[in-house]
């Protein structure tokens, strides 16, 4: 633990800088370019060195991500980033969307649910054990539940399965369910005998229990 | 930050990748229209109106789509619903997913790794450090947003609120609440 206290800040302004509020419009107008997948725009901003990561403001971080993610397409260049400015060392860009492509794509959102023809595998009350997963890539399992024992407690159907659209591979879904876990289950004697930690898990991240 | 931050928006505007008026328009929208009022107005419907309350336990994605709350990081709208002796605390331990499309952007502390981390440990103490204090009979329940669902809290109505309408009463539907870090607050 050790990371302290949570320190709300009643009066906090919605943006510290104004860096900060051109980086979210940046960041969500460079999505709309349609280049990369939600998830592979996380792995971009979550797959650096704990000191980086942990050391760096939540803006600090969307801009180092938006950074890896237009190299790794081709849209920029490293020397565009050292000079700041652009050159003409790659072809002239096609055009990103305008403003109203933008606000259109925002606004609508971008839902992940396809829905599948086979059944899934699991059923409310079905008690289930998490996989311990530990890929090299990307993935939604998070740590703390990995090899833990808990109950389906609803199914959402089909779901563009997060550690392959992190690859691009958007067309890949999987059931997803919610699964509630007791707290002595995760953390042992010292969980909260009366409280539960839900996460939302596809089925390959489930065996039966 | 301040100078690579204006450094790669050149570039990308002036390759023509990204068009400087939507940025301008992105952030309009998220300092003006799309933040936590569009949440508390949820939660009054919900308060008033019990057809759409269970609209929401059932559909929450549509019922919420009715009063116009729609788009990015709402997608996928589950309402958990605070009861006597049940409290709901929502979290997303791996980053920072939250339900923009009914409370905005989430605050420094929601997307910061002492919330993130302890949360899921040691709930209660995470809730005193908001000054919210529950009994132990009380079960909470922590929601961790770890695939494309988004979390919405609907908290209980406070008492004394009887009559009102659902305008006044969503004067008083904090963000917090909506998180489960806060409770409604009525006037005194």
């Amino acid at each position: 633990m050790g990371f302290g206290p949570i320190a709300p800040d009643p009066d906090e302004p919605l943006f510290h800088a104004e860096w900060e509020r051109r980086t979210l419009g940046l960041v969500v107008a460079s999505g709309c370019l349609g280049r990369w997948t939600i998830d592979e725009s996380r792995f971009a901003r979550e797959n650096r060195h704990p000191l980086d990561y942990y050391g760096s403001s939540y803006y600090e971080i969307w801009i180092k991500g938006l950074e890896v993610l237009l190299l790794k397409h081709g849209l920029v260049s490293p020397q565009e980033l050292v000079a700041g400015r652009p050159d003409d060392v790659l072809p002239a860009a096609t055009g990103g969307p305008n403003v109203e492509t933008v606000l259109r794509i925002v606004g609508r959102g971008s839902p992940y649910d396809r829905p599948l023809a086979a059944l899934g595998r699991f059923a409310v009350g079905d008690s289930v054990r998490t996989n311990n997963l530990n890929p090299v890539g990307h993935t939604r399992l998070p740590r703390y539940v990995r090899g833990k024992v808990g109950m389906i407690v609803a199914g959402h159907g089909g779901f563009v399965f997060a550690d392959e659209n992190t690859h691009g591979r958007s067309s890949t879904a999987q059931h997803l369910y919610t699964v509630c876990f007791n707290s002595t289950e995760l953390w042992g004697p010292d969980g909260d005998p009366n409280s539960t930690v839900s996460v939302d898990a596809w089925e390959s991240y489930l065996e039966p229990a | 930050m301040a100078a690579r931050t204006r450094a790669l928006e050149m570039i990308l505007v002036d390759k023509g990748l990204v068009d400087p008026a939507a940025i301008d328009a992105l952030i309009e929208t998220y300092e003006t229209r799309v933040g936590p009022r569009n949440g508390a107005r949820v939660v009054a419907m919900a308060w008033t109106d019990p057809a759409f309350a269970d609209w929401l336990r059932r559909d929450a994605t549509a019922a919420i789509a009715s009063l116009g709350h729609t788009g990015r990081q709402g997608e996928h709208m589950q309402a958990v619903f605070n009861e006597d002796r049940v409290h709901n605390l929502v979290v997303c331990t791996l980053c920072s997913c939250y339900p923009w499309s009914v409370l905005g952007l989430p605050p420094v502390w929601y997307k910061s790794p002492p919330y993130r981390a302890r949360v899921v440990i040691d709930p209660r103490g995470v809730l005193a450090e908001f000054g919210v204090a529950l009994p132990s009979t009380t079960r909470v329940r922590v929601w961790d947003s770890t695939a494309e669902l988004r979390y919405l809290v609907i908290p209980e109505r406070p008492a004394g609120t009887s009559g009102w309408d659902a305008d006044r009463l969503a004067a008083i539907v904090t963000r917090d609440s909506m998180i489960g870090t806060g409770f409604p607050v009525v006037p005194g």
